[in-house]
């Protein structure tokens, strides 16, 4: 095995690239950290595009909030433990701030409803609650608030995504809906958004497709399509897009992996490294031990180049089950990067309901790891594990981001708070 | 309120329910056939697939050992598109108990029961993943069958005759005169709607539910039930069953078919029929029997679990389950006062068919109609009806007809918007109404690795567009259907597994708020 010797000397290693790993090193860039971000296939090109802060509580009754931060109050109160509860309220919501400032700087528009959750419609013709929403989903909320007249269309061609099943839901309480299926301008048998996406970057496409979208317009005074206006210039083609059709225009999310995750993607990966972040893209940690400091020395491969990363702290971020972050056998779950203890349930049949769809959630979902208030990993003995490690994003225990709407709101608040804990313990 | 006439209405469309309507169709008997899910829902569709040779009872229960010899010899002739003849093994490994293993080819001496022996390094030579700690070997006649195509082409050779098929309708309670029955009315499960049936016959035909079947006609079968649990593995681990050369036992059978092969079963009694969930801890006992067998079986990847319960009619003699003859009950409910009532239930999938001749015989009996049992002779038809439950047809029909429009609806198993329509076709023939649940049951729809994550979204897309679903019918077919794939999946996630479940439930709850039951106010609240 040939091992190559670099050696890379920083003051933080993210382990992550999903949202709370995107979020940790870019608050850690911002405070002048010398930080470098390493992780395998991001989990980000699963994400809706839509970021959560919190929309339901308690997940057994399903009850919605319009309110966001009352339903983390409402959580609180009655689960101190969610990691939120290591949050301070201003700084959740300074870190959506600055998190939402980064993604409009990089020219992805996001909007929220006046501090309220808004709603989006799912490509199954669901509605559900979430907070940040893309700037290209945006005239959705509004028509479906206001049933505006509309035209919603889909692809020949692009499975998974009906118009009509989205009307069908709808239309009882927005009759005003029409579908129409459009052949998309470079048609192929079978199309995929991305390249759907990549295709309407080029004006003539969006024009061409325009063109045919006009034809079948009559008195909608607004249209819905599939997620596919651009990858990095998303709102230069929703703009043109509109201009040509003389009404506004939204996307709806589609089926992950989709435009919206993707778009987000791209960010992390090009974004990141202008404002300073060193990224070890498509890498994983193999091996890590302490020096005498107590600095980390990570070795991070593939295994035939190893390279060797001395940090003086790190943000795991790693994700859960899908995202490796935990791993598991028949015995039970297990951290893979530190081997940290997990909270987890006793056994594994109580692990999940004997209901998907459970309005509970399942036990396994609260797994994960427990910290302190600064978020550093407790080891068995109820201390932290490591001084100079923290925990972010959906790797934490006693939460169920998937039932509560909470995903990206908690990785992103509970980066902020590791970062700025990482500084704060480091300085002192 | 609907009324239906018949000559004979079998009640269940299970093997025997659906073999009873071939059998009398074939006699140019007339019937109706209903059923209160869809085919093969009991027992019938959660068992093995295991078309037995008859060495597995020739131990415990001779007659049923040659029953099977003889039955299975039949269905291999008749109904070969059915069958995948495997051969198997019966094995032993070091402790198990050698005076059974050196009785062994004795008792299928005496039942007529082929079994050879093999040399240990012979045996290891046609299935590599034979423990080391191999005892013994035998080779017998035992093969798989896909219990859902049997059923399928049952069903379609009746109908082809002129019986029909009524699925989703519950017997709700017979109207009795005298010493007859005179109605039968049923309840559509979905609609609600009630249809009423005159018949000269009824056959009680509904596996473990006869029980309360014949309590609707206030006649007492003592049933006893047994849940048997089993394992799907991801990949085929054997070439031939593989039986444990022991006393009937937990997890002592592997039976390969297609791509797969199918572990089991536990034997434990239960009350509950109708809410069968398969448990970690019967899938971590079924592992560690199975493992001493087959060590593979301890790192394999298992991507479904099933349950079914046997319905064994009570008798006096012993605690195990297994000691309940397999052999199959018919009674004729003239002794308890009802002349045109017949109920059959037990046995096995091996033996359906001689079930279905013994019990088409008193129909027969009973009718006046003297014409003779041609399922003895005469093969299946080889309908449309179940080929695409086959693994392994779609992808190739979808090969052969390379038509770039004809897109994938299903990625894992390859059903294509072609094969979908196909089915929704079949099923219109007899003018059902499709859902995802009877796509599923009629396809390897949902049962790949995805575990019906993308293709459940994409069939309901499909079907939105085709205008089979209307308005909010799609969000609960899609309940449903995920529901039953959970029901197979729950025990099994660890590693990979647990990872695709988080995924599944990140795309149907975190993206799409599928668990959230919003009320129509609620709707209207975000809308």
């Amino acid at each position: 095995m040939s091992m190559s010797k670099s050696e890379i000397y920083c003051d933080l290693l993210v382990i992550g690239s999903g949202m709370a790993g995107m979020a940790a090193s870019l608050f850690a860039a911002k405070r002048g950290i010398n930080i470098v971000q390493t992780g395998m296939n991001s989990e980000l090109s699963f994400a809706s595009g839509l970021l959560d802060l919190m929309g339901v509580h308690p997940v057994g009754q399903g009850r919605v909030w319009d309110d966001p931060w009352a339903a983390i109050d409402a959580l609180l109160n009655d689960r101190p433990d969610h990691p939120y509860g290591f949050v301070k309220k201003e700084d959740i919501r300074a870190s959506l701030k600055e998190f939402m400032a980064f993604l409009n700087d990089s020219n992805f528009l996001y909007r929220t409803n006046h501090d309220r959750n808004s709603h989006v419609i799912t490509p199954i013709g669901t509605v559900r609650p979430t907070y940040c929403v893309p700037g290209n989903l945006w005239n959705g909320v509004l028509a479906l608030k206001e049933k505006t007249p509309c035209l919603i269309l889909d692809f020949k061609g692009l499975k998974g995504f009906s118009a009509r099943q989205i009307s069908e839901v709808l239309k009882k309480t927005w009759p005003d809906l029409r579908t129409s299926r459009i052949t998309f301008p470079s048609y192929a048998p079978e199309l995929h958004t991305e390249h759907m996406a990549r295709e309407l970057e080029k004006p003539e496409t969006c024009e061409k497709l325009a063109g045919k979208i006009l034809g079948c317009l009559r008195d909608s005074e607004v249209v819905g399509m599939p997620a596919v206006l651009g990858v990095t210039r998303s709102h230069e083609v929703l703009s043109l897009m509109e201009r040509k059709l003389g009404v506004p225009v939204f996307e709806i999310p589609t089926m992950p992996p989709s435009v919206p995750g993707l778009r987000l993607k791209k960010i992390s990966e090009t974004m990141l490294p202008k404002i300073g972040v060193h990224p070890l893209l498509q890498h994983k940690v193999t091996r890590v031990r302490n020096n005498d400091a107590g600095d980390f020395i990570f070795e991070i491969g593939p295994s035939d180049h190893i390279i060797t990363v001395h940090a003086k702290g790190a943000v795991l971020a790693s994700g859960r089950f899908f995202g490796k972050g935990l791993g598991s056998d028949r015995e039970g779950i297990y951290e893979t990067v530190f081997n940290l203890p997990v909270w987890q349930p006793e056994s594994r049949s109580l692990w999940h309901q004997k209901k998907l769809l459970d309005p509970g959630g399942h036990l396994i979902s609260q797994a994960g790891l427990e910290t302190d208030n600064h978020l550093r990993p407790l080891d068995k003995s109820g201390h932290p594990a490591f001084e100079n490690l923290f925990a972010a994003g959906s790797v934490l225990a006693h939460q169920d981001w998937m039932r509560m709407k909470c995903g990206s709101g908690l990785a992103i608040a509970t980066a902020y708070h590791a970062v700025n804990s990482f500084l704060e313990l480091t300085s002192s | 309120m609907t009324l239906l006439k018949t000559d004979v209405l079998i009640i269940g469309g299970g093997a025997t329910g659906t073999g009873l309507a071939r059998d009398l169709a074939l006699r140019g008997i007339e019937c109706v056939l209903v059923e209160k899910e869809d085919i093969n829902a009991g027992a019938s569709g959660r068992n093995h697939g295991l078309l037995h040779s008859g060495a597995r009872y020739v131990s415990s229960d001779q007659e049923a050992a040659k029953e099977c010899r003889e039955e299975g010899d039949l269905i291999k002739k008749l109904a070969p598109h059915c069958v995948e003849n495997t051969g198997g093994l019966f094995v032993a490994v070091r402790g198990d108990d050698e005076s059974y293993v050196s009785d062994f080819p004795g008792w299928c001496a005496d039942c007529g029961i082929p079994a050879t022996l093999l040399d240990i390094s012979e045996a290891r030579e046609t299935e590599p993943e034979l423990s080391e700690k191999l005892l013994a070997a035998y080779r017998v006649e035992d093969a798989s069958i896909d219990p859902f195509m049997l059923s399928l082409e049952n069903i379609a050779h009746a109908q082809k005759l002129g019986s029909s098929y009524l699925r989703h309708m519950k017997v709700v309670g017979f109207d009795k005169s005298g010493n007859r029955i005179r109605t039968i009315s049923l309840r559509n499960t979905f609609s609600g709607k009630q249809t009423l049936v005159e018949a000269d016959q009824v056959v009680n035909a509904a596996g473990v539910w006869a029980g309360e079947i014949a309590a609707l006609a206030d006649i007492k079968i003592n049933m006893i039930y047994s849940k048997g649990t089993l394992l799907v593995t991801q990949n085929r681990i054997s070439r031939q069953v593989i039986n444990r050369l022991r006393k009937p036992s937990d997890a002592d059978i592997l039976v390969p078919g297609g791509t797969v092969s199918i572990i089991g079963t536990t034997s434990r009694r239960t009350e509950h029929l109708d809410d069968l969930f398969p448990t970690v801890r019967e899938v971590d006992y079924i592992i560690q029997q199975g493992e001493e067998m087959l060590p593979v079986l301890k790192k394999t990847r298992y991507i479904r679990a099933y349950s079914g319960v046997r319905p064994l009619v009570y008798s006096e003699s012993g605690d195990d389950d297994r000691n309940v003859s397999r052999g199959f009950t018919l009674i004729d409910h003239t002794k308890d006062g009802l002349e045109n009532f017949i109920s059959i239930t037990g046995g096995k999938l091996t033996t359906f068919r001689l079930m279905a001749e013994k019990t088409a015989d008193i129909v027969c009996r009973h009718l006046g109609v003297s014409n003779p049992c041609k399922t003895r002779t005469e093969p299946f038809l080889r309908t449309d009806q179940g080929r695409w439950t086959e693994p392994g047809l779609a992808p190739r029909e979808w090969m052969k007809k390379n038509d770039p429009s004809d897109v994938l609806l299903c990625e894992c198993e390859m059903v294509s918007e072609s094969a979908v329509d196909n089915i929704i076709a079949s099923l219109a023939q007899h003018r059902k109404r499709p859902d995802l649940c009877s796509i599923g049951l009629r396809s390897r729809v949902g049962k790949g690795p995805c575990q019906g994550t993308f293709c459940s979204l994409r069939i309901a897309a499909y079907m939105y567009d085709k205008g089979y679903f209307l308005a909010r019918q799609g969000k609960g077919a899609l309940r449903e259907f995920l529901q039953k794939r959970w029901r197979g999946q729950r025990p099994l996630l660890w590693n990979t597994h647990l990872a695709q479940a988080e995924l599944q439930e990140a795309i149907h709850c975190g993206f799409l708020g599928l668990e959230l039951e919003l009320s129509e106010k609620d709707q209207e609240l975000f809308a």
